[in-house]
């Protein structure tokens, strides 16, 4: 497979910062200064990244509560992200949305979402206005195996296919809607629905980043030829609880040591680029230190930012009223 | 300028708009029907009450899109699109099928602009028909605008006449925040001059069908006309009524409906929703924080009981407000003696 040097070097730098990012929420969260709730999307990056790495800002996607990996691999800016989680003005919802409904329409990011299954139908939408305006966009509904259940997302699955939009369904499986493992939640398979819908049906590892580029690139390149919608299943483990704070006790011991230690999509990335010539470890260390110094100087300026005020509060809740 | 039926002007603002603007769309179940059918016959319905009939023909199946009976994915489908860059009108059918997608309408369309930091604009339209009076019983004939009045972020509208249909459907489709729109499934076949031409009327700016002396009437959708038929009875018993049509619940005209009970000092509400939390209860808080000094009377409600909406006819007509129990409440605020402390 032929990857382009820029592509390789973008796609590491946009899952390292992801890690980073989520990385430093786990330690801020736990201080208290962080409001509301977080969901994390370590150990998925390559997900993310995998798939965005194959549509530029003329795509829409949408995301889940575990919203920040795709807006990162979206290219929403870090800084405004990190404000809008500490409530801020600078915010890139102006402190009104928060880690859930971080959004960006002028990148393509049409919100994670705090409600499971709140997407797919949203990118049928989307997908439409692709399809009617002619613009060669795809839509690309990012969903858990949690949300594949919902009746939301099987009506988006029916409805793609009976209008022939250019969309495709990426289930994140990491194994557990919330508390509760796929393996109990999940009747049948994610092959046999999509088949059942009469779409393609792709699967890949999660955290292999070249895994997840080829295979959603096909997927993504299906729909955008006006082929219809395709089922992505990319497999993986999540590294953190459902949200900050949950214990994980459902989760036998050793099963996130385990997906840390042998399946974690930087250490993989960086050894098969630096394994075949790609990439030289030091160009890597240079995006690890920059991406270091950028998640860094997000907090602080997060941390200083100042925060909505009383007019905030009734704005923008009409275009006009 | 010619006689029109409320479903004609509906036809007819969705016909107007779809020519001037080419993202506007239509998509609803059976809003052509006809697909997939062996007679090869498409618009064969033209929605479930004839009001899309034409459009299917005029306008082709990538604007006027049939959809599974799937509400949640063809509601949240519309608010997808509305969000990025179509304008699309998604007819619900029956208001009481909200029950089936109402989290694409309330966390999804009715929050994007606010949760989004004010950078998304979803110019969607949602058509539905509403109320009882039809025999339909207690899962089609629900009159849910309060339900949506309550929702941040939508706009509600409900015309009460054809001409009211067309001008507010215009507005609507034009509108860049999400609105819903309610027809009054018993109002389809009422007619009364409406222009050919297109023209807008503006959210928020109520209608007084009449002005009087005595008593404010605030009645919503259908049950304007049922006011206007016991304010001619009252009339000719010396009795004169306004009538406030709001039009919209969702901007709501607090300050036509205030100067008017300033100036007759009694208030009546003539509202077909459930009781509890709905427009009556709502103009009632206005009108006791904002006007109470201007009151001659307390506030009369003409409303159905906490109930669903029944079946049979007998049972249906004591469900609903109608002209004799607007005139019964009227003549009881004229009556009404204010008792002296000792």
């Amino acid at each position: 497979m032929q990857i382009a040097r820029e592509t390789l070097l973008r796609s590491y730098r946009a899952m390292r910062t992801i890690r980073d990012f989520e990385e430093r929420l786990h330690v801020e969260f736990a201080t208290g200064e962080i409001p509301g709730f977080v969901h994390l999307y370590c150990g998925e990056e390559a997900s993310g990244v995998g798939v965005c790495a194959n549509l530029t800002d003329n795509d829409t996607i949408s995301s889940t509560h575990r919203g920040h990996g795709h807006c990162i691999a979206k290219g929403v800016e870090v800084s405004g992200m990190m404000a809008e989680i500490y409530g801020k003005s600078t915010g890139v919802c102006r402190g009104k949305g928060g880690s859930m409904h971080i959004a960006d329409l002028s990148r393509g990011m049409l919100g994670a979402n705090g409600i499971v299954g709140g997407g797919p139908p949203l990118m049928c939408g989307a997908a439409l206005s692709h399809k009617l305006l002619k613009d060669g966009g795809v839509a690309v509904a990012f969903y858990g195996d949690g949300a594949s259940n919902e009746g939301s997302t099987l009506e988006s699955l029916n409805l793609a296919t009976v209008w022939k939009l250019p969309v495709v369904f990426v289930v994140e499986d990491n194994g557990y809607g919330e508390a509760t493992g796929s393996s109990f939640a999940v009747a049948g398979t994610q092959k046999a629905r999509a088949e059942g819908f009469g779409m393609p049906y792709m699967e890949c590892d999660g955290s292999d980043f070249f895994a997840v580029y080829q295979t959603a690139g096909e997927a993504i390149a299906h729909a955008r030829a006006g082929n219809g919608p395709v089922m992505l299943h990319v497999h993986l483990a999540r590294w953190y609880g459902h949200f900050e704070g949950d214990a994980m006790t459902y989760r036998a011991a050793g099963e996130v040591a385990e997906a840390k230690r042998d399946h974690d999509c930087l250490e993989l990335f960086r050894k098969k680029v630096t394994e075949a010539g790609l990439l030289e470890h030091s160009e890597l260390d240079a995006i690890d230190e920059a991406v270091r110094d950028e998640i860094e100087s997000s907090v602080i300026a997060a941390k200083a930012a100042p925060l909505p005020g009383p007019a905030d509060l009734l704005a923008d809740v009409y275009v006009r009223y | 300028m010619s006689k029109k039926s409320y479903r004609q002007a509906i036809n007819e603002a969705l016909r107007l708009e779809m020519r001037r603007d080419p993202r506007v769309i239509i998509m609803g179940e059976d809003v052509a029907g006809g697909q997939g059918g062996t007679s090869g016959v498409v618009d064969a319905w033209g929605g479930v009450l004839g009001v899309t009939k034409g459009l299917y023909t005029e306008f082709g199946p990538e604007r006027v899109l049939d959809t599974p009976i799937t509400e949640a994915s063809y509601i949240g489908a519309a608010a997808g699109a509305a969000a990025t860059g179509l304008r699309p009108v998604a007819e619900l059918m029956f208001v009481d099928f909200v029950g089936c997608c109402l989290d694409q309408i309330m966390n999804q369309a009715a929050k994007f602009r606010y949760m989004f930091g004010g950078k998304a604009r979803t110019p969607l339209v949602i058509r539905a028909m509403f109320g009882a009076g039809f025999n339909a019983a207690a899962q089609h004939s629900q009159a849910l605008y309060p339900l949506f009045t309550h929702i941040p972020g939508l706009k509600v509208v409900i015309p009460s006449s054809p001409y009211e249909a067309k001008g507010l459907l215009i507005e609507a489709i034009r509108d860049d925040d999400p609105v819903i729109f309610l027809e009054h499934k018993v109002m389809y076949d009422d007619e009364e001059d409406v222009p050919d031409e297109s023209y807008t009327i503006p959210f928020g700016e109520a209608n007084l069908t009449r002005e009087g002396d005595d008593v404010t009437i605030v009645a919503f959708g259908r049950m304007v006309k049922l006011a206007n038929e016991a304010a001619d009875k009252l009339e000719r018993q010396g009795i004169s009524c306004t009538v406030i049509d709001p039009r919209t619940t969702s901007p709501l005209d607090r300050d036509t409906i205030l100067d008017c009970v300033a100036d007759t000092g009694r208030l009546v509400i003539v509202d077909e929703s459930s009781p509890r939390c709905n427009m009556a209860a709502d103009v009632s808080a206005l009108v006791a924080e904002e006007a109470f000094d201007a009151l001659k009377a307390p506030i009369r409600r003409v409303i159905p009981p906490h109930t669903p909406v029944p079946f049979a006819s007998v049972l249906e007509a004591l469900y609903l407000p109608d002209a004799a129990k607007i005139e019964a409440a009227v003549k009881a605020v004229m009556n009404h003696k204010v008792t002296e402390a000792a």
